[in-house]
């Protein structure tokens, strides 16, 4: 599903990422485990698109992201990968309705109320599609970020640090929420994590070593 | 879900820096629309007023005062010229007519004057009541006088001394008027003064020339004793304009003023006040801008998470960009559309008052095409405030911003 070779970043000069090589299958569940520093989140980014690496190639669904333009790989993005951030950044001034809408149509594609309303009530939110994230409650937003990460059925779902700073109960929650909803759109799932809680949990580890 | 919705939920998240920056443009905006409404009105009318007169003539004094006071009836008259000084000025070859003005009275506030019917076919005055007058003492209302006085077809009303707006004026009890018509409004100063024959004028000063026979008081008086209060002069032919005024202001008694030039020369003054109010609403506009500049900056690191986000879920840098700049633009365009019509109002409210004072009125329902410019303005300084947000916008790292928080 993707695959990345020779994968090299540095910020000015110094290198902050280093991959020799991995590749995942369509559907496969990753954890990317590390120390603190260890590139984790950067991996993340440059799978998701979002940085382009300094050497080495990434193919995600088939197709070689450094080969894209930039707006080109947006629209890839926007389409094919869903992202969970840590701090949900849900937008505030949106929604919970207009929060999903606004994934379709920064993506490009069609605004589905429907399929919007559904990843809603599959993440028990029916019901809040009015409310502004400051009025939910911490799981509810989660859920909502969730539900905004998959809305566009994403072939690639990541996740950084999901469940830091949760108490076990939550954290379980949060990491079996992302578990289902990567499996109804049968997209390949890889979290970033240094939480030992959820090791046990999805078998494939992807380790970086800290940078020297 | 498009670029405006997004952008009207960020300044309904904000709205009281929103309705302060929209404010604060809609007032620079309605005052050059004031401006530009008022000035526009005021110079067409005046031109109105004195088209077709090329040469006002009056006693020695201010051309400028002999303009206001014997066209626009604002001022007061420089004095009075003599009957038969009139007489010969009608008889020069350069002169193809003469309409004589007699003032010196009013009727609560609205100016008595007395003129010949040429007056009202020059203005093209037509009577919605009545007819013109045809005997001394018989009197014809403007449409703002017959409005405001209330006074109709038959009434009978006394003129006081005075050209109006001072209290105890002596008030010619034992000569009344009466009305014979009323005119249809024209837009022009006819409206707003009462027209009779220049007869009536000497009627109602009759018992200091001891004369009882009020209706033949234009036979008995002396030549000698005949006066006007201005001379409105159409020339024959264009080469008067450079040969008469000197003429009349060497070899008579009278003063000869040149509408053109002293209505010119009223709006350069005018001109003057204008820039002031103008410059200050410019002032406006340029805090305004700069207000939504620092509101769209401050915002910009208030949404730089935002930003980032919705590059994650794929935007492009311009779309960022473009979200900006049409929360500005947006801005500027409700700004601008309030501000228009407030300026409007405003107008209104001044034409209002200026009625009360029963000066030259304005009105709030017309639309001048420079307005579209103040859009074109308004719209410059919305976009110019939030182009370099924008381009902060265009540059988000997001990896960086995202990776910090």
């Amino acid at each position: 599903m993707f695959a990345v070779e020779n994968l090299k970043h540095a910020y000015d000069g110094t290198e902050v990422l280093n991959v020799a090589a991995w590749r995942a299958d369509q559907g496969a569940q990753w954890l990317v485990i590390g120390p603190s520093g260890s590139g984790k989140t950067t991996l993340l980014h440059v799978l998701a698109g979002i940085l382009r690496p300094s050497a080495g190639s990434v193919g995600v669904a088939g197709q070689d992201l450094t080969a894209l333009r930039a707006q080109q790989l947006d629209r890839f993005r926007g389409q094919h990968i869903g992202i969970v951030l840590q701090r949900l950044h849900l937008i505030p001034s949106l929604r919970v309705m207009e929060n999903l809408l606004l994934a379709q149509y920064l993506a490009g594609l069609p605004q589905d109320r429907a399929r919007a309303r559904e990843v809603l009530k599959a993440l028990d939110l029916a019901g809040k599609e009015a409310a502004y994230p400051h009025e939910l409650s911490f799981g509810q937003a989660q859920r909502v970020a969730v539900a905004r990460a998959v809305v566009n059925r994403p072939k690639l779902l990541l996740a950084d640090e999901p469940t830091s700073n949760l108490d076990d109960g939550r954290c379980q929650q949060a990491l079996e929420l992302l578990l289902s909803m990567a499996q109804a759109c049968n997209a390949t799932l890889v979290i970033a994590t240094h939480d030992q809680r959820i090791r046990a949990r999805i078998p494939r580890h992807f380790e970086l070593k800290a940078a020297a | 879900m498009n670029l405006a919705t997004v952008s009207l939920s960020y300044m309904r998240a904000r709205r009281l820096s929103t309705s302060l920056n929209v404010l604060l443009l809609a007032l620079g905006i309605a005052t050059i629309t004031l401006l530009l409404l008022a000035t526009s009105q005021l110079e067409e009318r005046m031109q109105r007023d004195a088209r077709g007169i090329d040469l006002v003539v009056g006693a020695k004094g201010s051309p400028m005062q002999i303009i206001l006071s014997a066209i626009y009836q604002l001022d007061v008259p420089t004095g009075n010229v003599s009957w038969q000084q009139a007489q010969e000025l009608a008889r020069h070859r350069f002169v193809k007519k003469v309409i004589p003005l007699a003032m010196g009275d009013n009727y609560r506030g609205f100016r008595i004057v007395g003129t010949t019917h040429d007056y009202v076919a020059h203005y093209g005055a037509q009577t919605a009541q009545g007819q013109l007058w045809r005997a001394p003492l018989e009197a014809v209302l403007g449409a703002e006088v017959a409005a405001s006085t209330g006074l109709g077809v038959g009434a009978h009303f006394a003129g006081a001394h005075g050209m109006g707006g001072r209290e105890g004026e002596q008030v010619h009890d034992q000569h009344q008027y009466t009305v014979v018509g009323v005119f249809a409004p024209t837009g022009s100063v006819v409206d707003r003064i009462v027209l009779t024959g220049v007869e009536s004028l000497w009627a109602v000063h009759a018992d200091q020339y001891d004369i009882k026979d009020i209706a033949r008081i234009g036979e008995l008086m002396a030549d000698e004793e005949k006066e006007y209060t201005a001379l409105l002069i159409q020339y024959a032919s264009p080469i008067a304009a450079a040969s008469l005024p000197r003429y009349i202001n060497q070899n008579s008694a009278m003063q000869a003023a040149s509408p053109a030039y002293e209505t010119a020369r009223l709006f350069t003054i005018i001109g003057v006040g204008v820039d002031v109010l103008r410059g200050f609403a410019l002032v406006l506009i340029l805090a305004a801008g700069l207000s939504v500049f620092i509101a769209l900056y401050n915002a910009l690191s208030e949404r730089r998470y935002d930003l980032a986000v919705m590059r994650t879920l794929g935007a492009s840098p311009a779309k960022l960009m473009s979200l900006m700049l049409f929360e500005g633009l947006l801005l500027a365009l409700i700004g601008a559309v309030l501000g228009i019509a407030l300026g409007h109002v405003l107008t209104g409210v001044l034409g209002y008052a200026l009625t009360q004072a029963k000066q030259v009125s304005v009105t709030g329902m017309v639309w001048v095409n420079a307005e579209l410019w103040l859009l074109v303005l308004a719209i410059a300084v919305g976009v110019i405030a939030a182009l370099l947000p924008a381009w902060r916008a265009y540059r988000t790292d997001v990896a960086a911003t995202l990776a910090r928080g």
